[in-house]
Protein backbone atom coordinates (compact mmCIF):
# COMPACT_ATOMS: atom_id res chain seq x y z
CA UNK A 1 0.00 0.00 0.00
CA UNK A 2 1.29 3.39 -1.00
CA UNK A 3 1.01 6.71 0.33
CA UNK A 4 -0.28 10.09 -1.17
CA UNK A 5 3.39 11.06 -2.42
CA UNK A 6 4.00 7.35 -3.73
CA UNK A 7 6.27 5.97 -0.92
CA UNK A 8 5.00 3.14 1.05
CA UNK A 9 2.92 3.97 4.40
CA UNK A 10 4.05 3.73 7.80
CA UNK A 11 1.54 2.89 10.51
CA UNK A 12 1.30 6.21 11.69
CA UNK A 13 0.70 7.43 8.22
CA UNK A 14 -2.36 5.05 7.86
CA UNK A 15 -3.59 6.10 11.24
CA UNK A 16 -3.54 9.55 9.85
CA UNK A 17 -5.00 9.05 6.08
CA UNK A 18 -8.64 8.00 6.64
CA UNK A 19 -10.30 6.71 3.78
CA UNK A 20 -13.61 8.06 4.36
CA UNK A 21 -12.40 11.86 4.37
CA UNK A 22 -10.44 11.56 1.53
CA UNK A 23 -13.76 10.13 -0.09
CA UNK A 24 -15.78 12.92 1.12
CA UNK A 25 -13.20 15.72 -0.04
CA UNK A 26 -11.98 14.64 -3.14
CA UNK A 27 -14.86 13.02 -5.07
CA UNK A 28 -15.87 15.52 -7.04
CA UNK A 29 -19.84 15.72 -7.46
CA UNK A 30 -20.16 14.47 -11.10
CA UNK A 31 -18.44 11.55 -10.27
CA UNK A 32 -21.28 10.08 -8.17
CA UNK A 33 -24.32 12.60 -9.16
CA UNK A 34 -25.81 10.22 -11.68
CA UNK A 35 -25.80 7.28 -9.77
CA UNK A 36 -26.44 8.50 -6.44
CA UNK A 37 -29.66 11.62 -7.03
CA UNK A 38 -32.93 10.53 -7.81
CA UNK A 39 -35.08 13.27 -9.76
CA UNK A 40 -38.79 13.70 -11.02
CA UNK A 41 -40.00 14.86 -13.57
CA UNK A 42 -42.65 17.59 -14.58
CA UNK A 43 -45.52 15.36 -15.48
CA UNK A 44 -44.58 12.50 -12.68
CA UNK A 45 -47.68 11.85 -10.30
CA UNK A 46 -47.48 12.78 -6.86
CA UNK A 47 -47.74 9.12 -6.08
CA UNK A 48 -44.72 7.75 -7.57
CA UNK A 49 -42.76 10.42 -6.42
CA UNK A 50 -43.45 9.74 -3.04
CA UNK A 51 -42.69 5.91 -3.55
CA UNK A 52 -39.30 7.37 -4.80
CA UNK A 53 -38.90 9.25 -1.43
CA UNK A 54 -40.19 6.68 0.49
CA UNK A 55 -37.84 3.60 -0.99
CA UNK A 56 -35.04 6.05 -1.00
CA UNK A 57 -35.85 7.41 2.38
CA UNK A 58 -35.19 11.05 1.37
CA UNK A 59 -37.09 14.24 1.89
CA UNK A 60 -37.21 15.57 -1.80
CA UNK A 61 -36.12 15.42 -5.23
CA UNK A 62 -34.96 17.59 -7.79
CA UNK A 63 -37.34 17.97 -10.81
CA UNK A 64 -35.59 17.76 -14.36
CA UNK A 65 -36.90 18.29 -17.71
CA UNK A 66 -34.85 17.44 -20.51
CA UNK A 67 -31.97 17.38 -18.00
CA UNK A 68 -32.52 20.83 -16.79
CA UNK A 69 -33.86 21.75 -13.48
CA UNK A 70 -37.34 22.94 -13.33
CA UNK A 71 -38.03 22.72 -9.49
CA UNK A 72 -37.77 21.09 -6.32
CA UNK A 73 -40.22 18.61 -5.23
CA UNK A 74 -40.35 17.95 -1.16
CA UNK A 75 -42.63 15.99 1.27
CA UNK A 76 -44.06 19.42 2.20
CA UNK A 77 -45.03 19.88 -0.94
CA UNK A 78 -46.38 16.06 -1.22
CA UNK A 79 -48.20 16.97 2.23
CA UNK A 80 -49.77 20.02 1.07
CA UNK A 81 -51.37 17.85 -2.22
CA UNK A 82 -52.39 14.86 0.72
CA UNK A 83 -54.45 17.65 2.63
CA UNK A 84 -56.18 18.35 -0.56
CA UNK A 85 -56.76 14.78 -1.26
CA UNK A 86 -54.88 14.99 -4.57
CA UNK A 87 -52.15 12.79 -4.82
CA UNK A 88 -52.81 12.77 -8.59
CA UNK A 89 -52.08 15.77 -9.14
CA UNK A 90 -48.57 16.09 -11.34
CA UNK A 91 -45.36 17.10 -10.01
CA UNK A 92 -45.13 20.21 -11.56
CA UNK A 93 -48.26 21.76 -9.92
CA UNK A 94 -46.75 21.25 -6.70
CA UNK A 95 -42.83 21.75 -6.68
CA UNK A 96 -41.54 24.67 -5.79
CA UNK A 97 -39.78 26.82 -8.66
CA UNK A 98 -37.31 29.17 -7.59
CA UNK A 99 -34.96 30.18 -10.39
CA UNK A 100 -32.69 32.15 -8.18
CA UNK A 101 -31.26 29.10 -6.15
CA UNK A 102 -31.71 26.53 -8.05
CA UNK A 103 -27.79 25.88 -8.84
CA UNK A 104 -26.77 26.37 -5.53
CA UNK A 105 -29.51 24.03 -4.62
CA UNK A 106 -28.71 21.54 -6.73
CA UNK A 107 -25.08 21.10 -5.71
CA UNK A 108 -25.79 21.54 -2.21
CA UNK A 109 -28.73 19.04 -2.33
CA UNK A 110 -26.26 16.43 -4.40
CA UNK A 111 -23.66 17.12 -1.52
CA UNK A 112 -26.09 16.42 1.12
CA UNK A 113 -27.84 13.77 -0.43
CA UNK A 114 -24.21 11.54 -0.51
CA UNK A 115 -22.95 12.51 2.98
CA UNK A 116 -25.98 12.01 4.34
CA UNK A 117 -26.08 8.70 3.30
CA UNK A 118 -22.57 7.77 4.38
CA UNK A 119 -23.02 6.18 7.47
CA UNK A 120 -26.04 3.90 6.16
CA UNK A 121 -24.02 3.15 2.76
CA UNK A 122 -20.66 2.10 4.41
CA UNK A 123 -21.10 -1.12 6.60
CA UNK A 124 -18.35 -1.58 9.43
CA UNK A 125 -19.33 -2.82 13.07
CA UNK A 126 -17.85 0.91 14.21
CA UNK A 127 -17.74 3.74 11.20
CA UNK A 128 -16.05 7.00 12.18
CA UNK A 129 -15.47 9.94 10.17
CA UNK A 130 -12.33 11.93 10.85
CA UNK A 131 -11.67 15.17 9.90
CA UNK A 132 -8.24 16.92 10.56
CA UNK A 133 -7.55 20.78 10.53
CA UNK A 134 -3.63 22.07 10.90
CA UNK A 135 -4.55 24.96 12.77
CA UNK A 136 -1.47 27.33 12.46
CA UNK A 137 -0.31 29.74 15.57
CA UNK A 138 -0.78 33.43 15.17
CA UNK A 139 -2.77 32.90 12.06
CA UNK A 140 -5.90 35.41 13.09
CA UNK A 141 -6.48 35.67 9.19
CA UNK A 142 -7.67 31.98 9.15
CA UNK A 143 -9.67 31.90 12.23
CA UNK A 144 -12.34 30.04 11.96
CA UNK A 145 -11.91 28.65 8.78
CA UNK A 146 -11.81 25.24 10.00
CA UNK A 147 -14.88 25.49 12.31
CA UNK A 148 -17.00 26.42 9.11
CA UNK A 149 -15.62 23.89 7.14
CA UNK A 150 -17.13 21.35 10.04
CA UNK A 151 -19.93 22.93 10.07
CA UNK A 152 -20.47 22.48 6.53
CA UNK A 153 -19.84 18.86 6.94
CA UNK A 154 -22.63 18.16 9.62
CA UNK A 155 -25.16 19.60 7.79
CA UNK A 156 -24.28 17.98 4.74
CA UNK A 157 -23.88 14.64 6.85
CA UNK A 158 -27.48 15.61 8.39
CA UNK A 159 -26.89 16.98 11.60
CA UNK A 160 -29.47 17.82 13.82
CA UNK A 161 -29.29 21.88 13.63
CA UNK A 162 -29.07 22.22 17.32
CA UNK A 163 -25.87 19.77 17.66
CA UNK A 164 -24.43 21.48 15.04
CA UNK A 165 -24.49 24.67 16.72
CA UNK A 166 -23.40 23.35 19.88
CA UNK A 167 -20.69 21.26 17.95
CA UNK A 168 -19.69 24.80 15.86
CA UNK A 169 -19.62 27.31 19.03
CA UNK A 170 -17.07 24.12 20.63
CA UNK A 171 -15.09 24.10 17.82
CA UNK A 172 -14.74 27.56 17.30
CA UNK A 173 -13.36 28.41 20.56
CA UNK A 174 -10.85 25.78 20.04
CA UNK A 175 -9.67 26.61 16.39
CA UNK A 176 -9.45 30.19 18.30
CA UNK A 177 -7.19 28.94 21.30
CA UNK A 178 -4.91 27.10 18.90
CA UNK A 179 -4.18 29.85 16.84
CA UNK A 180 -3.96 32.73 20.07
CA UNK A 181 -2.34 30.25 22.68
CA UNK A 182 -0.02 27.46 20.91
CA UNK A 183 3.31 28.03 20.15
CA UNK A 184 3.61 25.86 17.29
CA UNK A 185 -0.10 25.54 16.42
CA UNK A 186 -2.00 22.61 16.64
CA UNK A 187 -4.36 19.97 15.44
CA UNK A 188 -7.90 20.34 15.75
CA UNK A 189 -9.39 16.91 14.74
CA UNK A 190 -13.85 15.90 14.75
CA UNK A 191 -14.69 12.32 14.93
CA UNK A 192 -18.10 11.49 13.88
CA UNK A 193 -19.75 8.56 14.27
CA UNK A 194 -23.93 7.99 14.43
CA UNK A 195 -23.90 7.84 18.24
CA UNK A 196 -21.86 10.55 19.02
CA UNK A 197 -19.15 13.50 17.93
CA UNK A 198 -15.62 14.12 19.57
CA UNK A 199 -13.93 16.95 19.13
CA UNK A 200 -10.25 17.28 20.10
CA UNK A 201 -7.62 19.68 19.73
CA UNK A 202 -4.12 18.91 20.24
CA UNK A 203 -0.76 21.06 20.58
CA UNK A 204 2.49 21.18 21.52
CA UNK A 205 3.11 23.90 23.89
CA UNK A 206 3.15 25.49 26.07
CA UNK A 207 1.08 24.00 28.57
CA UNK A 208 -1.64 25.16 30.59
CA UNK A 209 0.13 25.51 34.70
CA UNK A 210 -3.57 25.26 36.22
CA UNK A 211 -6.41 23.15 33.88
CA UNK A 212 -8.83 23.94 36.44
CA UNK A 213 -8.20 27.86 36.56
CA UNK A 214 -8.84 27.96 32.81
CA UNK A 215 -13.11 27.17 33.60
CA UNK A 216 -13.16 29.90 35.71
CA UNK A 217 -15.43 32.49 33.80
CA UNK A 218 -13.22 36.01 33.11
CA UNK A 219 -10.10 34.32 33.67
CA UNK A 220 -7.19 34.85 30.50
CA UNK A 221 -3.82 34.93 29.75
CA UNK A 222 -4.82 36.43 27.00
CA UNK A 223 -2.56 39.42 25.62
CA UNK A 224 -4.11 42.82 25.37
CA UNK A 225 -3.57 43.29 21.37
CA UNK A 226 -5.55 39.69 21.34
CA UNK A 227 -8.20 41.63 23.75
CA UNK A 228 -8.31 44.59 21.84
CA UNK A 229 -9.77 42.17 18.72
CA UNK A 230 -12.48 40.96 21.24
CA UNK A 231 -10.61 37.47 22.29
CA UNK A 232 -9.12 36.46 25.62
CA UNK A 233 -12.28 37.35 27.34
CA UNK A 234 -11.84 34.30 29.52
CA UNK A 235 -14.81 32.68 28.52
CA UNK A 236 -13.35 30.06 25.56
CA UNK A 237 -13.58 27.11 27.75
CA UNK A 238 -16.75 28.33 29.57
CA UNK A 239 -18.57 28.37 26.42
CA UNK A 240 -17.11 24.90 25.24
CA UNK A 241 -18.06 23.53 28.44
CA UNK A 242 -21.84 24.85 28.00
CA UNK A 243 -22.18 23.30 24.78
CA UNK A 244 -20.66 19.52 24.92
CA UNK A 245 -21.61 16.89 27.14
CA UNK A 246 -17.97 15.95 28.20
CA UNK A 247 -15.07 17.71 28.39
CA UNK A 248 -12.00 16.66 29.46
CA UNK A 249 -8.44 18.92 29.15
CA UNK A 250 -5.24 17.50 29.86
CA UNK A 251 -1.99 19.53 30.18
CA UNK A 252 1.72 19.45 30.80
CA UNK A 253 4.17 22.45 30.97
CA UNK A 254 6.05 21.92 28.10
CA UNK A 255 5.03 19.62 26.83
CA UNK A 256 1.33 20.69 25.50
CA UNK A 257 -2.53 20.49 26.50
CA UNK A 258 -5.03 17.77 24.41
CA UNK A 259 -8.39 18.78 24.82
CA UNK A 260 -11.25 15.98 24.17
CA UNK A 261 -15.47 17.14 24.24
CA UNK A 262 -18.05 14.98 23.27
CA UNK A 263 -21.62 15.51 22.41
CA UNK A 264 -24.06 12.49 22.15
CA UNK A 265 -26.43 12.12 19.44
CA UNK A 266 -30.05 11.16 20.37
CA UNK A 267 -31.87 8.88 18.10
CA UNK A 268 -29.04 8.92 15.50
CA UNK A 269 -29.73 11.95 13.26
CA UNK A 270 -27.13 10.88 10.53
CA UNK A 271 -28.37 9.25 7.80
CA UNK A 272 -32.00 10.78 8.59
CA UNK A 273 -33.23 14.07 7.92
CA UNK A 274 -34.44 15.47 11.39
CA UNK A 275 -35.95 19.18 11.68
CA UNK A 276 -36.64 20.98 14.76
CA UNK A 277 -35.26 21.85 17.81
CA UNK A 278 -35.61 19.26 20.30
CA UNK A 279 -32.69 18.38 22.07
CA UNK A 280 -33.05 15.49 23.63
CA UNK A 281 -29.99 15.28 26.15
CA UNK A 282 -30.77 18.91 27.02
CA UNK A 283 -34.20 17.54 27.78
CA UNK A 284 -33.37 14.74 30.00
CA UNK A 285 -30.74 16.68 31.89
CA UNK B 1 -38.55 45.60 9.01
CA UNK B 2 -36.06 44.61 6.09
CA UNK B 3 -32.43 45.26 6.62
CA UNK B 4 -32.98 47.97 3.71
CA UNK B 5 -35.26 50.05 5.91
CA UNK B 6 -32.84 49.49 8.96
CA UNK B 7 -29.98 51.02 6.67
CA UNK B 8 -32.34 54.16 5.52
CA UNK B 9 -33.63 54.84 9.10
CA UNK B 10 -30.48 54.62 10.70
CA UNK B 11 -28.65 56.33 8.11
CA UNK B 12 -26.09 53.10 7.84
CA UNK B 13 -23.29 52.88 5.32
CA UNK B 14 -22.82 50.05 2.94
CA UNK B 15 -19.58 48.77 3.27
CA UNK B 16 -19.98 45.42 0.89
CA UNK B 17 -21.61 44.87 -2.27
CA UNK B 18 -25.44 46.28 -2.69
CA UNK B 19 -27.66 43.02 -2.26
CA UNK B 20 -31.12 42.66 -2.12
CA UNK B 21 -31.63 44.28 1.41
CA UNK B 22 -35.52 43.86 1.19
CA UNK B 23 -35.21 40.01 1.47
CA UNK B 24 -33.42 40.01 4.70
CA UNK B 25 -35.73 40.47 7.70
CA UNK B 26 -33.56 40.80 11.12
CA UNK B 27 -34.95 38.43 13.83
CA UNK B 28 -33.16 40.18 16.25
CA UNK B 29 -30.17 41.72 17.46
CA UNK B 30 -27.18 40.88 19.89
CA UNK B 31 -24.53 43.27 21.07
CA UNK B 32 -20.91 42.30 21.88
CA UNK B 33 -17.24 43.39 21.34
CA UNK B 34 -15.98 40.26 23.06
CA UNK B 35 -16.44 37.47 20.37
CA UNK B 36 -16.88 34.29 22.63
CA UNK B 37 -20.29 36.35 23.79
CA UNK B 38 -21.01 36.44 20.18
CA UNK B 39 -20.58 32.79 19.18
CA UNK B 40 -22.63 31.69 22.12
CA UNK B 41 -25.63 34.97 22.55
CA UNK B 42 -25.99 35.39 18.57
CA UNK B 43 -28.42 33.97 16.78
CA UNK B 44 -28.93 33.03 13.57
CA UNK B 45 -30.66 36.32 11.36
CA UNK B 46 -29.26 38.46 13.90
CA UNK B 47 -27.48 42.22 13.39
CA UNK B 48 -24.71 42.26 15.25
CA UNK B 49 -23.94 45.45 16.48
CA UNK B 50 -19.97 46.36 17.70
CA UNK B 51 -17.02 48.55 17.09
CA UNK B 52 -14.82 45.21 15.92
CA UNK B 53 -13.54 46.13 12.51
CA UNK B 54 -11.12 43.68 12.38
CA UNK B 55 -10.92 40.04 9.38
CA UNK B 56 -12.65 37.66 12.64
CA UNK B 57 -15.66 39.14 12.85
CA UNK B 58 -16.33 38.04 9.45
CA UNK B 59 -16.15 34.26 10.10
CA UNK B 60 -18.32 35.09 13.09
CA UNK B 61 -20.73 36.11 11.30
CA UNK B 62 -20.44 33.64 9.14
CA UNK B 63 -20.99 30.87 11.59
CA UNK B 64 -24.01 32.01 13.17
CA UNK B 65 -25.17 33.10 9.96
CA UNK B 66 -26.29 36.54 11.11
CA UNK B 67 -28.05 39.04 8.99
CA UNK B 68 -25.16 41.39 9.35
CA UNK B 69 -22.92 42.92 11.20
CA UNK B 70 -23.14 46.88 12.33
CA UNK B 71 -20.26 48.50 12.80
CA UNK B 72 -20.45 51.54 15.00
CA UNK B 73 -18.41 54.59 15.77
CA UNK B 74 -16.51 54.52 12.69
CA UNK B 75 -14.80 51.81 13.22
CA UNK B 76 -13.20 50.68 9.60
CA UNK B 77 -12.19 46.88 8.11
CA UNK B 78 -9.42 46.74 6.02
CA UNK B 79 -9.93 45.69 2.24
CA UNK B 80 -9.26 42.30 3.28
CA UNK B 81 -11.80 42.48 5.59
CA UNK B 82 -14.52 43.57 3.28
CA UNK B 83 -13.17 41.47 0.80
CA UNK B 84 -13.63 38.14 3.06
CA UNK B 85 -17.19 39.39 3.77
CA UNK B 86 -18.14 39.88 0.07
CA UNK B 87 -16.69 36.06 -0.25
CA UNK B 88 -18.94 34.98 2.41
CA UNK B 89 -22.42 36.70 1.82
CA UNK B 90 -21.59 38.85 4.80
CA UNK B 91 -23.54 42.65 4.72
CA UNK B 92 -20.90 45.25 6.83
CA UNK B 93 -23.02 48.31 7.52
CA UNK B 94 -20.73 50.88 9.35
CA UNK B 95 -21.89 54.24 11.46
CA UNK B 96 -20.72 57.05 13.22
CA UNK B 97 -23.14 56.55 15.78
CA UNK B 98 -21.87 54.65 19.52
CA UNK B 99 -23.03 51.12 19.87
CA UNK B 100 -25.76 51.82 22.64
CA UNK B 101 -27.61 54.54 20.16
CA UNK B 102 -28.02 51.97 17.62
CA UNK B 103 -29.09 49.72 20.05
CA UNK B 104 -32.11 52.05 20.74
CA UNK B 105 -32.90 52.67 17.50
CA UNK B 106 -33.27 49.30 16.86
CA UNK B 107 -35.24 48.58 19.73
CA UNK B 108 -37.97 51.41 18.74
CA UNK B 109 -38.01 50.20 15.22
CA UNK B 110 -39.16 46.95 17.11
CA UNK B 111 -36.10 44.90 16.05
CA UNK B 112 -36.27 42.65 19.40
CA UNK B 113 -35.23 39.42 20.05
CA UNK B 114 -37.87 36.39 19.75
CA UNK B 115 -39.70 38.04 17.45
CA UNK B 116 -40.44 36.65 13.67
Amino acid sequence: MHGRHGRPITDQDAHEINRVEELSYDLKTRDVMSTALRTASPEMPLSKVLDILRINRISGVPVLEEGNLVGILSLEDIVRAMEKNDLAATTSQYMTRDVALQKDYKEEEVRRYRASHLFEDIISERTTLVLRYTIKAGDFTQGGKASSHIKRALLRLGADPQITRRCCIAVYEAEMNLIIHTTNGGILKLEVEPHRITMSAADDGPGIPDTEKVFEPGYSTATEEVREMGFGAGMGLVNMKRCVDTIDLTSSVGQGTKLVMRIFIPDQPFGGRRDGETNELAKNH
Amino acid sequence: MNLQRIIDQLNLTVLTEPGDFESINPTGGYSSDLLSCVMAGAKKGHLWITLQAHLNIVAIAALNELAAIIITENAQPDAASIEKANQQGIVLLSTSRPTYEINGKLWELGIRNGMQ
